[in-house]
């Protein structure tokens, strides 16, 4: 029986080698070097703790895998919530057919959200405390109700793939008829977590640099998930119609672009005159440390802004996805100004990340990917997608 | 009523005992070398010019790291300790994150750590006349315990007729909303290097005055995005009828015509 299926792996993976390019065989050996390097330095890190794999410190306590792997993740996922209120809550159908990858990513993005935190709570296997034990005044609370039902939300959310690909009809019927409820908890709950996000740093106005400490800081990272939200879907369209070899929506992107454009124009003006009022725009080109790192955060956006103003460029889908990149980017600059660079200089604290935590991070990204992929190869996650699965094998 | 600390850096003499008591009285490891502090140490005496001064948990009237756990690991109690239940700690640091004086410590070299800080002889100072391990050691009440009003008083006594050995200044009294721990100091606070661009506001006001719409958004959105969803679904299907009435009208009309 072992034999039988050790057999059938291993024949499925030279079948699967032998059909591979060079390049994507380069590709699966940088993979199969990260995984196995992360899986060393996850048992180092759940042996002898964090100070064993991390470059954390009293005075820094927040590092990397929160910087980018929670708050950066949930950001990064946020194009589920956008774009099922397109489609669902406001009857924008021209978007249905990028739904399903899009729910996928923004499922897989918060699994990691969750799985990274376990890497970087002390003690990991007390996760569960904040349902049974809770302080309803801590915005940490609050966003941890929020990410586990929305976790909730979005698996209920892609179940249908999986029931359709089994074809049991009834409970799919049943999911069905909840549609549009789900995606407005859905909605609701990412406002909430997206936003609270942010609140997380409203306690620290001694710690955090003016140019991003603001008493809105929740409506900033808000309106930013939703920025970022089309800005991941026009990104992660590219790169799967690339792996998978088919066709680019790219009429749907360029009308998704437009939503992208709007939301682009309200969180960089907003933000923009949230800093005259707060008296501290001659912060921005004071030539700090900070002010720089707010330069590349706010100059990506602008810069993706003006590629999307100009209509032949927005129509090109090699500039299109330049744009999204810089926004993907930009938003995700935003989050690590917050969480790590606006943080250092009142904390009296130097951090880099080490190459253990990095190392981490790329683990987790790679993870995420590979099971996309796979999920994407089994399961009707593009429609169209479909009848060639069937010629492969 | 609530219990306070009250530190007269210049009554100290740089003994140390107030570290080796406390380092007894909770067990601690080996004090960690001087000037820094850790977690095998709950406070520590250091040195600027000619004056010693000492750094511990504050023990804030409104604390940033009570109100942020999201397990309610950290516990301002009654009597005016906050302390500390590992047992529901999960670890995510945020009491570090927030402490406006960062104190919480963490154990990073264990597998699984906790966080460790001043947790003002908790059980000491239950018992009735019971006093912090390092009042009750110290050879000059450098270190007083008592009622956070009366050593208030005390310290403003202490400037007014002294008022050329004190800053005119009881750190503590209003930093972000008062700390039961106050501190008297000869140097100014800032040069000990204790913040003093802190509010007098207490942190957490910032956080709950965002938190406290929530119910609000959470009625207001659901409502709002039901309504917009059922206006959306509910024109569509009208326009849709509409269509097909329309087809239906040309078909029957077709029909005369031919």
């Amino acid at each position: 029986m072992i034999k039988k299926i050790l057999t059938f792996i291993l024949t499925g993976v030279i079948t699967e080698v032998k059909g591979m390019n060079t390049k994507r065989k380069f590709i699966w050996l940088v993979f199969s070097f990260i995984i196995l390097q992360g899986l060393f330095i996850t048992l180092r890190r759940f042996l002898f703790g964090l100070g064993a794999v991390t470059n954390l410190s009293d005075t820094f306590p927040w590092g990397l895998w929160i910087s980018f792997d929670v708050v950066g993740g949930v950001a990064l996922a946020a194009g589920g919530f956008t774009l099922c209120f397109l489609v669902y809550v406001i009857g924008y159908e021209k978007f249905h057919a990028i739904v399903r990858p899009t729910v996928l990513t923004a499922f897989l993005g918060y699994l990691l959200v969750a799985v990274g935190l376990l890497y970087d709570l002390g003690k990991w296997y007390n996760v569960w405390h904040p349902m049974v034990m809770g302080n309803p005044h801590s915005v940490m609370f609050e966003v941890a109700w929020c990410v586990m039902l929305y976790l909730t939300v979005l698996f209920l959310e892609f179940l249908p793939v999986v029931l359709e690909k089994f074809h049991l009809h009834t409970p799919l019927r049943i999911l069905r008829s909840v549609t549009i409820p789900l995606v407005i908890a859905g909605v609701l709950l990412s406002t909430l977590h997206q936003s609270s996000l942010g609140s997380v740093f409203l306690i620290v106005p001694e710690k955090l640099h003016p140019l991003w400490y603001t008493p809105i800081i929740p409506l900033f990272f808000f309106l930013s998930a939703v920025t970022v939200g089309p800005a991941m879907v026009i990104v992660e369209s590219t790169f799967s119609a690339r792996v998978f070899k088919r066709g680019l929506e790219t009429p749907i992107l360029i009308e998704l672009a437009h939503f992208l454009q709007v939301a682009l124009v309200v969180y960089v003006g907003i933000k923009i005159q949230d800093l005259f009022v707060r008296g501290v725009a001659n912060k921005v080109f004071a030539g700090t440390f900070e002010s720089w790192f707010f330069i590349l955060e706010m100059g990506l956006l602008v810069a993706a802004m003006g590629i999307l103003a100009i209509k032949k460029l927005r129509t090109s889908p090699g500039w299109l996805f330049t744009a999204s990149m810089m926004v993907v980017l930009g938003v995700l600059d935003n989050r690590f100004n917050v969480s790590w660079i606006g943080m250092l200089r009142a904390s009296h604290a130097s951090y880099f990340p080490a190459y253990t935590e990095i190392s981490i991070s790329l683990f987790l990204l790679t993870g995420g990917i590979l099971v996309f992929y796979f999920i994407a190869r089994f399961f009707p996650v593009f429609p169209e997608l479909e009848e060639g699965e069937e010629h492969e094998h | 009523m609530s219990k306070s600390i009250l530190l007269d850096f210049t009554k100290c003499i740089g003994c140390k005992a107030c570290e080796h008591a406390c380092s007894e009285q909770n067990q601690l490891p080996e004090h960690p070398p001087e000037g820094k502090m850790d977690y095998k140490s709950y406070t520590t005496v250091l040195k600027r010019d000619d004056q010693y001064f000492r750094k511990m948990c504050m023990h804030c009237q409104t604390p940033a790291c009570v109100s942020v756990c999201p397990v309610a690991a950290m516990e301002k109690t009654k009597l005016g300790p906050v302390i500390y239940h590992a047992d529901k700690c999960f670890g995510c640091r945020y009491c570090m994150m927030a402490c406006p004086f960062q104190v919480p410590k963490y154990e990073w070299d264990h597998a699984v750590p906790v966080v460790r800080k001043c947790i003002m002889c908790y059980d000491r100072i239950s018992k009735e006349g019971g006093t912090t391990a390092c009042a009750w050691v110290c050879p000059t009440a450098a270190c007083r315990f008592g009622e956070r009003d009366k050593l208030l008083e005390l310290a403003h006594r202490r400037i007014a007729n002294f008022p050329d050995r004190y800053v005119h200044e009881v750190y503590g009294e209003n930093t972000v909303g008062g700390t039961s721990v106050l501190m008297l100091s000869a140097i100014p606070f800032a040069d000990l290097g204790f913040r003093t661009d802190l509010p007098t506001e207490a942190l957490p006001e910032l956080t709950w005055t965002v938190m406290s719409k929530i119910p609000n958004i959470v009625i207001t959105g659901g409502l709002l995005l039901g309504g917009l969803s059922w206006i959306v679904n509910r024109r569509m299907a009208v326009g849709e009828e509409e269509m097909e009435r329309k087809k239906l009208k040309k078909g029957k009309n077709g029909g005369k015509e031919s």
